[in-house]
């Protein structure tokens, strides 16, 4: 294995990261679709949306380098899968562009579309936006329907490398029933953590005097109740789902590589036989799995107020990351195609056959070193505000 | 074919241009609001450390000052990242080809974007926006000077990227790959282009956040409100704004010199100029005949007023300096310095296709030669291709309009972006003078509210001078649009363009009525 090889699969594991990371942050996008079944009151509707408010561009700002980094480090896949699944990533977009301004604005005099709009696009992208992201996601493994030959750059008239084969243009990988399991148990997770952020974010201590009290008593309080019984449910249907999702995975034919001459051919079981050869996926799988069900069965049954009670949140969502990231690393790691061509399986996209120069992944992975303390910061903010709620 | 792929082609650009000019009119706000808040926010943080005590008036009034400006500050800042995200994927979902055959250089700074200068900026902006009387006084500073660095910090990014597209150094091709490849970062980040492009829009961005800052305090003496607080706003606004138009003005001279050294063709179009002379001629205003076009023999100006031998100077540092028409852009034959230094005898738009052509053709059979094992052809094709190049984009036109940009929209842009840029240094000295006179003259206070979207105007029509004024070129010299754009029908983008429209200027208009509105309530100095 030569140096390019290991940046390739550096970066993969990199970009994967990004991608776990995106997932637990969806808690925000979680979050946003309890605003009418769970946040009932105007105070309570006020009340989730200040917490979530301080968080939400940490998630915005986190797709937005999942983006830049897959750009920078597998430039094919860029250009293939957001050039073809083109309606996919539009929709995505749009979802993302009503939330952004929501936020700022719903509270806001004189907003044009008043508040019960701002808070349907809250809505609207917590709901579709966790099932599309998953649904491009689910695009890693079920693949598109797309011809790709960089030698096209060589014809005058039409140079374009990459085409997808039907007029679809990405409205067919919604469709896909795989994609669209996946893309429902992102939904569940997301809404799962967004509860369990509801919960661990409240804190009696920040409602002092008189109205202070009637909000926690009134509002805050019965939120809280209520968030936990639908943790419940969520947090079943998050956890079955993911475990159906596993199960058709593995069963899934995958398609390996040759590293030799970039020959692809199917493999039977192939994630699955991933996992098992590398090993190191399936133990940070599991330790992924072993976290969520701990945090969850603690928030839903603890009654002496154990700290992993208290920090439920972090528990699963810790653990998400982990699970998330294994995934995605069977997606590509231990010679597999990613992203397989449905129609023409010798134009699938590898590690080898995807990625940036030597030069470019080396320069940027000095850069990378900055993550932790990025990460470092950001955690660093988020526990000074902690005591921050937002005004009611 | 050509005409489908036209219509995808314009369709394409149509949409990056709109999404692109949405952004640029909530991004500049920002770059430069964030630091006349913090200004401001350290004058309320040195006045309380003087005399700690809540009833310190100064103190508060400044803390009161910095607060609502954060305020406008806030409303820009979530519309400009919704806008910029999609500048991102756009360049995935519309400009496939591009983002695969340059993701090598292109996407390296937009990552070091996102993990540098983007989670600072949203980290920090939390706490400058939630923040006060929650985090002590000293973090919530830091907070806020850090937003205003992370916001300029995506700017260095972003900019440098657009700065390689005008002027690609620092990559080699790689025929195997078949696409461009870094090999020298530094050369990109520190490209004169890049350098010049980075501080001519972060000023552009000061000057039009202080003229905005001057318009509102404008509004509010002009309805006998708030009058401290407008006129401590408007010194701040006027002292940041005069230095950033002084600066501006620097840069933009310069990039007259870079533009002129890296794309003759956007300097010629930018003055209608289609014969080259010895000592050419500034036009300050004209109006350039319409009727005309590269195969007929109008004049190319109905009427033009114009300064004597300034463009030479202004281009080359020499008043008898030879300036390259377009003609004699397409003609070749002509002595060009490069701004590398090195001296060229430049070729015509002819040699260049087929030089180009050449290019493209090499490479094709260099697979071919590859594929069958033919080594040494494969080695000689590659030098061929090596040494064409640098006219690799020339090989997919085929026609000289395609080579000529727009002339009269970047001639007008370039002169509105220019008066107005010279108008408001003299805007700056103005308010300065009214400041140290404690008076300003009603009149001028109607005159400070119409130039807040005159700053904008001129705002934009400095980005489409840059951007119109190197088609056909994504790449300047190796990609021209229509090489780079994604397989998608123009029925697509069509549908995505119009959604974008009404999404845009609905929250346009959204973020006008509750800016408006913020500004009515005011800073609420009295409660």
């Amino acid at each position: 294995m030569d140096l390019l090889n290991i940046f390739q699969l550096y970066w993969w594991a990199v970009v994967s990261l990004l991608g776990a990371l995106l997932v637990f942050l969806l808690f925000v996008q979680g979050g946003q679709t309890l605003l009418y079944s769970t946040a009932k009151s105007d105070i309570q509707k006020r009340l989730l949306v200040s917490a979530l408010g301080h968080k939400w561009e940490i998630t915005f700002t986190t797709l937005v380098t999942f983006g830049g980094a897959a750009f920078a480090s597998f430039p094919l896949f860029y250009s293939t899968s957001f050039g073809g699944a083109y309606w996919l990533w539009l929709l995505i977009l749009f979802l993302f562009v009503i939330q952004a301004v929501s936020y700022e604005y719903r509270d806001k005099k004189c907003n044009l579309f008043g508040k019960k709009t701002y808070d349907i696009f809250l809505f609207l992208n917590g709901m579709f936006g966790t099932i599309l992201l998953g649904v491009a996601v689910g695009t890693l493994f079920s693949g598109g329907a797309y011809y790709m030959d960089k030698l096209n750059i060589v014809t005058y008239n039409n140079p374009t490398v990459s085409y997808w084969a039907n007029d679809w243009m990405g409205l067919d990988a919604i469709a896909n029933p795989f994609n669209l399991l996946l893309g429902i148990t992102v939904f569940f997770a997301a809404r799962t953590l967004g509860l369990l952020f509801v919960m661990s974010s409240f804190n009696p201590t920040l409602y002092e005097g008189k109205i202070g009290e009637q909000v926690l008593n009134d509002s805050y309080k019965p939120l809280v109740t209520r968030a936990k019984s639908q943790l419940m449910t969520s947090g079943t249907a998050f956890v079955l789902l993911f475990v159906v999702f596993l199960v058709v995975l593995f069963l899934r034919t995958g398609f390996s590589v040759d590293p030799s001459n970039g020959m692809i051919a199917p493999v039977k079981y192939k994630y699955f036989l991933n996992m098992i050869q590398l090993v190191w996926p399936l133990i940070v799988l599991l330790i992924g799995v072993v976290l969520v069900l701990t945090g969850l069965l603690f928030a839903l049954f603890d009654k002496k107020d154990h700290f992993i009670a208290r920090n439920a949140f972090y528990f699963a969502g810790g653990g998400v990351v982990l699970a998330v990231w294994a995934v995605l690393i069977c997606a590509a790691f231990n010679n597999t195609a990613y992203f397989p061509s449905t129609v023409s399986v010798q134009d699938s996209l590898t590690l080898y056959n995807s990625s940036s120069s030597l030069f470019t992944l080396r320069v940027m992975s000095f850069v990378s070193i900055a993550v932790p303390f990025v990460l470092w910061y950001i955690i660093y903010v988020w526990r000074k505000m902690r005591g921050v709620n937002g005004g009611y | 074919m050509q005409m489908i792929l036209s219509t995808l082609v314009d369709a394409s650009r149509g949409q990056f241009a709109l999404t692109a000019m949405y952004h640029w009119l909530f991004v500049p706000l920002t770059l430069g609001l964030g630091f006349i808040v913090a200004i401001m926010e350290t004058m309320y943080y040195r006045h309380y450390k003087k005399n700690p005590s809540e009833e310190n008036q100064e103190a508060l009034f400044w803390k009161k000052t910095a607060k609502f400006w954060s305020t406008i500050f806030a409303i820009n800042f979530a519309i400009g990242v919704a806008t910029g995200i999609i500048l991102e994927f756009e360049f995935g979902t519309n400009w496939s080809n591009y983002s695969w055959f340059v993701g090598d250089i292109f996407g390296a700074p937009l990552a070091i974007e996102g993990i540098f200068a983007f989670f600072l900026e949203s980290t920090f902006f939390a706490v400058m926006y939630f923040g006060w009387n929650k985090v002590s006084r000293k973090f919530h500073l830091i907070s806020t000077w850090l937003t205003a660095i992370g916001a300029n910090l995506s700017a260095v990014w972003i900019l440098v990227a657009n700065a390689w597209m005008q002027y690609p150094v620092g990559v080699h091709f790689n025929p195997d790959t078949a696409r461009s490849e870094m090999i020298d970062f530094w050369s990109i980040v520190f490209s004169p282009v890049a350098i010049n492009k980075f501080f001519h829009t972060v000023t552009s961005a000061f000057m039009l956040s202080a003229v905005v800052v001057i318009g509102i305090s404008a509004w509010y003496l002009w309805k006998r409100r708030e009058k401290v607080f407008a006129m401590k706003s408007i010194k701040v606004a006027s002292i940041f704004g005069l230095i950033a138009a002084l600066l501006l003005a620097f840069s933009g001279d310069k990039s007259a010199y870079v533009v002129s050294h890296t794309q003759p063709m956007k300097l010629a179009v930018m003055e209608g100029l289609y014969h080259g002379e010895n000592g050419a001629a500034l036009s300050v205003i004209g109006l350039p005949n319409p009727k005309k076009t590269l195969s007929n023999s109008e004049d190319p100006f109905l009427f033009n007023i114009k300064i004597p031998k300034m463009l030479s100077l202004m281009a080359n540092r020499d008043a008898n300096s030879f300036v390259p028409g377009i003609y004699d852009i397409l003609d070749g034959g002509y002595l060009y310095n490069h701004i590398d230094g090195r001296v060229i005898k430049t070729a015509s738009f002819e040699d260049k296709v087929i030089s180009g052509k050449v290019a493209i053709k090499s490479l094709d059979l260099y697979k071919k030669a590859l594929s069958i094992g033919e080594n040494e052809k494969a080695d000689v094709l590659s030098s061929i291709l090596a040494q064409n190049f640098n006219n690799f984009g020339y090989g997919y036109l085929d026609s000289r309009e395609q080579l000529v940009p727009p002339v009269q929209l970047c001639y007008f842009s370039f002169r509105i972006m220019v008066l107005l840029g010279g108008y408001f240094i003299l805007f700056f000295i103005l308010f300065l003078y009214f400041i140290k006179k404690n008076n300003i003259n009603r009149f001028f206070l109607v005159v400070a509210i119409i130039s807040v979207p005159l700053v904008y105007i001129c705002s934009q029509c400095g980005w489409i001078v840059a951007e119109v004024g190197r088609q056909p070129w994504t790449i300047q010299n190796l990609l021209p649009v229509q090489a780079a754009v994604s397989g998608v029908s123009a029925g697509n983008v069509y549908i995505t363009l119009t959604i974008f429209f009404v999404l845009f200027t609905s929250l346009l208009v959204a973020e006008l009525m509750i800016m408006f509105a913020q500004i009515r309530k005011g800073p609420k100095l009295t409660e």
